[in-house]
């Protein structure tokens, strides 16, 4: 009979959900000898809201169970190794039995991710079991040319998922033409956009594809060496990435002459990154690649011309070069029948926010939102009302609910006004006020902003003064006239794509959530009770206790009543601190 | 905004010796010296060898390499990774990422500052702990996070990150005593 495997997900959010504790459990249980298994790792398999997660693979099938933390591992080894029978409550996906989240795995095609969670990632073999390494091999076996691979990126139709969706075969026949004894081949790592998670997983979860897109991109390009410019911020991705890399050299796939092909010599090595958004834009990672301040330069002359020490250098995102292999494997045609006509192949999303089913989802290019949000994600926590999902991150917009049938693909994204960008999708519901979101995002910017532009360094500065002013109450009349105009001061302006696309989920705010800038402005209201400073707080007379909490906590003794009494909220006096409403214990503060 | 009750006192400038073992950092740039773009990782190892960039590691830099005062200061103040004042044993980052942020990030980092009375950014008196905020921790999916040295915590609530907090003090105060006789 087949071993018994369990299987824990130690991805970044496993462990922060407490996966490590699990793990260490299993190997307790295991060394006591009361149960016969074997013990193993693996990656974010994208259910995060279902983590830790372990899966147990027998004889029967493979069953995953979620929230499994560390009180209830023995619970679920008792009953599925003891007494064979399933922990059917707690199956969250299996191939022999139906768990209660089946249909958001079964929904999803996986491209990109298709190792995540499948494999150890600090495990070559294993990688290599699943493919890993054999589209380069079939590059080497087949004899095919530079050109014959760029042209099957090229039919493929991938296009960068970074975020500007640049044809990638197109991006590699420019790096191609330039001719150098150096040329380097950069992955962007520095996934600094908040709410996208998907790099950090992808290479956390199976590092050698990212090694292996990089090694076919080099062979295309005739590169010389490899950079994986990760964020500081994901310490497991950058040990593992360092752990995989090794693991190749020792195998010969990194080195000189690799893969019997004469005269390609190849190595990676991993630039942590300092912690600089503007850095994800190819000419500020590359001048931080060289210890300088990561601030863009003008293009042309393009990086496929003169980038990295002056020398030709392409520039890939993580997950574009995780699809790379297995266009090569599967062909230019499989890939391209995913998608739509202008977007070809799948995305992966980092599902956030007010959703029920948070995680990492790739779907088709061509689902629709409501399909993603309510099939895959299965829709909003405490069935509230959905309101918008942010796009893009601070590139990007707001798409209202209202348009919840808009295609994914880059051009439909684009013409709502927000970006595909990595493919952060937060999602908000009616407790998410949309002039907050806007003011979020321009703070964000303005902390980012490198300052070499004036526009981007002061221009954001005024617009998020302005959009602080009307969320404190102080907006008035023509604010939100003064917002446009300035954002489309700050978008013509600006040098590179962070100041040309900061305005954008303010922009998206208001072309579609006009009444609720009005409503702070005019109304001195916030509809969804987000900024305090325009909420009423008043006692509810019907919960109140007189238990005091209120009274005491208050800063500026703006609570009276008497003990056992109906307590009373002085408006004259009342700062809008909401300490009250948060140390109420009854549910007695009412929000106007 | 939150109101502070407590009058806000001058926190004392926390009292720590210059005393630096620059032979540490002598390896360092020794490893790093001919090596291109070699600033960036010259500081980042700085950084790991102190918790933070001394002015007399930038001076020890400046005098065996290339690199100008200006030039090491204009990067180290660009990019967010480092800090010119000393931290304490505990970093905490609060995520302020969109997803943490939606999910009312704002309340775990008022939590932590009421019960460590310490400005965002700041540390606290008896050099115990760094608050900072930054802008994601990747994640997203178990918003509100924070991270406490190489630990993540997720899920949070006001109440919940104040008690991991207090857990924290227990244990130091625990290690503490058993050093004394």
């Amino acid at each position: 009979m087949e071993k018994t495997k369990i299987i824990v997900g130690l991805g970044s959010c496993g462990i922060a959900a407490g996966a490590n504790k699990t793990y260490n459990k299993l190997l307790e249980l295991k060394k006591s000898g009361k149960y016969k298994f074997e013990l193993g790792k693996t990656s974010c398999i994208g259910m995060c809201y279902n983590e830790p997660l372990v899966e147990i693979v027998d004889s029967n099938g493979s069953i995953i169970y979620g929230n499994v933390d560390e009180s209830r591992v023995e619970n679920i080894l008792n009953k599925h190794l003891l007494n064979n029978e399933l922990k059917k409550d707690s199956v969250v996906y299996g191939n022999y039995f139906e768990g209660s989240d089946q249909s958001f795995l079964d929904d999803q095609v996986k491209i990109a991710l298709r190792n995540c969670g499948y494999i150890d990632p600090e495990n070559i073999e294993e990688a290599e079991a699943k493919g890993a390494y054999s589209a380069i091999k079939k590059i080497a076996n087949d004899k095919l040319s530079q050109d014959q691979v760029i042209q099957e990126i090229l039919d493929s139709g991938l296009r960068g998922r970074g975020g500007a969706g640049f044809p990638t075969g197109k991006k590699w026949q420019f790096a191609k033409m330039y001719q150098s004894d150096e040329k380097y081949v950069i992955c962007n790592a520095d996934e600094g956009d908040p709410g996208a998670f998907m790099d950090r997983s992808l290479l956390e979860g199976d590092p050698h594809t990212v090694i292996e897109g990089m090694l076919i991109c080099a062979y295309s390009i005739a590169g010389t060496s490899g950079i994986i410019y990760c964020r500081a911020e994901y310490p497991l991705a950058i040990k593992r990435l360092n752990i995989a890399i090794n693991q190749a050299r020792e195998k010969a796939y990194l080195g000189k002459n690799i893969f019997g092909i004469k005269d390609f010599n190849f190595d990676i090595y991993v630039k942590e990154g300092a912690g600089a958004f503007v850095c994800g834009e190819e000419t500020a990672l590359i001048a931080s690649i060289e210890g300088k301040r990561g601030m863009p330069t003008k293009r042309p002359p393009f990086p496929a011309e003169s980038g990295l020490w002056n020398k030709p250098t392409n520039i890939n995102n993580v997950e574009t070069f995780s699809n790379i292999p297995w266009i090569i494997s599967n062909g230019a045609k499989k890939f391209a029948s995913y998608g739509t006509e202008k977007s070809k192949g799948t995305k992966v999303f980092a599902l956030t926010g007010k959703i029920k089913h948070g995680g990492l989802v790739e779907v088709p290019m061509g689902i629709t939102v409501h399909d993603i949000i309510y099939k895959l994600g299965g829709g909003i926590q405490e069935n509230k009302k959905f309101k918008a999902v942010q796009l893009g991150g601070p590139s990007g917009g707001c798409i209202p609910a209202s348009l919840d049938n808009t295609i994914i693909d880059y051009d439909s994204v684009n013409a709502t006004g927000a970006i595909m960008g990595s493919g952060g999708m937060v999602v908000m519901d009616e407790t998410t006020c949309m002039v907050d979101i806007a003011r979020f995002f321009l703070s964000f910017t303005v902390k980012e902003s490198c300052g070499k532009c004036t526009f981007c360094r002061i221009g954001t500065k005024r617009m998020l003064e302005i959009l602080e002013r009307i969320c404190d109450g102080e907006g008035v009349d023509g604010d939100i006239e003064k917002l446009e105009e300035l954002s489309i001061q700050i978008k013509e302006n600006s040098l590179c794509g962070l100041g040309q696309t900061a305005p954008n989920p303010v922009l998206t705010t208001i072309k579609y959530f006009r009444n609720e800038y009005e409503a702070h402005i005019y109304d001195k209201k916030c509809p969804a009770k987000v900024c305090k400073k325009l909420i009423t707080y008043k006692i509810n007379e019907e919960n109140c206790t007189g238990c005091t909490v209120c009274a005491k906590n208050c800063p500026v003794n703006a609570i009276s009543g008497e003990r056992k009494q109906i307590h009373f909220i002085d408006q004259d006096l009342c700062i809008h601190c909401g300490v009250c409403y948060t140390k109420c214990n009854f549910n007695a503060i009412d929000l106007l | 905004m939150r109101v502070k009750r407590i009058p806000n006192k001058e926190t004392p400038k926390p009292d720590i010796k210059e005393n630096f073992d620059l032979s540490k950092l002598d390896i360092l740039i020794d490893s790093l010296k001919n090596k291109r773009g070699n600033l960036i990782p010259l500081l980042q190892g700085t950084q790991n060898l102190f918790g933070y960039l001394p002015r007399a590691a930038f001076e020890r830099i400046a005098e065996k390499t290339d690199h100008q005062l200006s030039e090491m200061y204009g990067v180290a103040s660009f990019y967010t990774q480092f800090r010119l004042n000393p931290v304490g044993k505990y970093i905490i980052k609060v995520c302020h990422g969109t997803a943490c942020h939606v999910q009312n990030a704002t309340a775990i980092t008022e939590a932590i500052q009421e019960e460590l009375n310490v400005e965002d950014g700041k540390t606290t008196s008896d050099n115990l702990f760094t608050l900072e905020s930054v802008a994601c921790l990747g994640c997203c999916s178990l918003a509100p996070v924070m991270m406490i040295n190489n630990e993540t915590y997720g899920k949070l609530t006001g109440k919940s990150c104040v008690k991991i907090i207090k857990e924290i003090i227990r244990k130091e105060k625990e290690l503490n005593e058993n050093i004394k006789p």
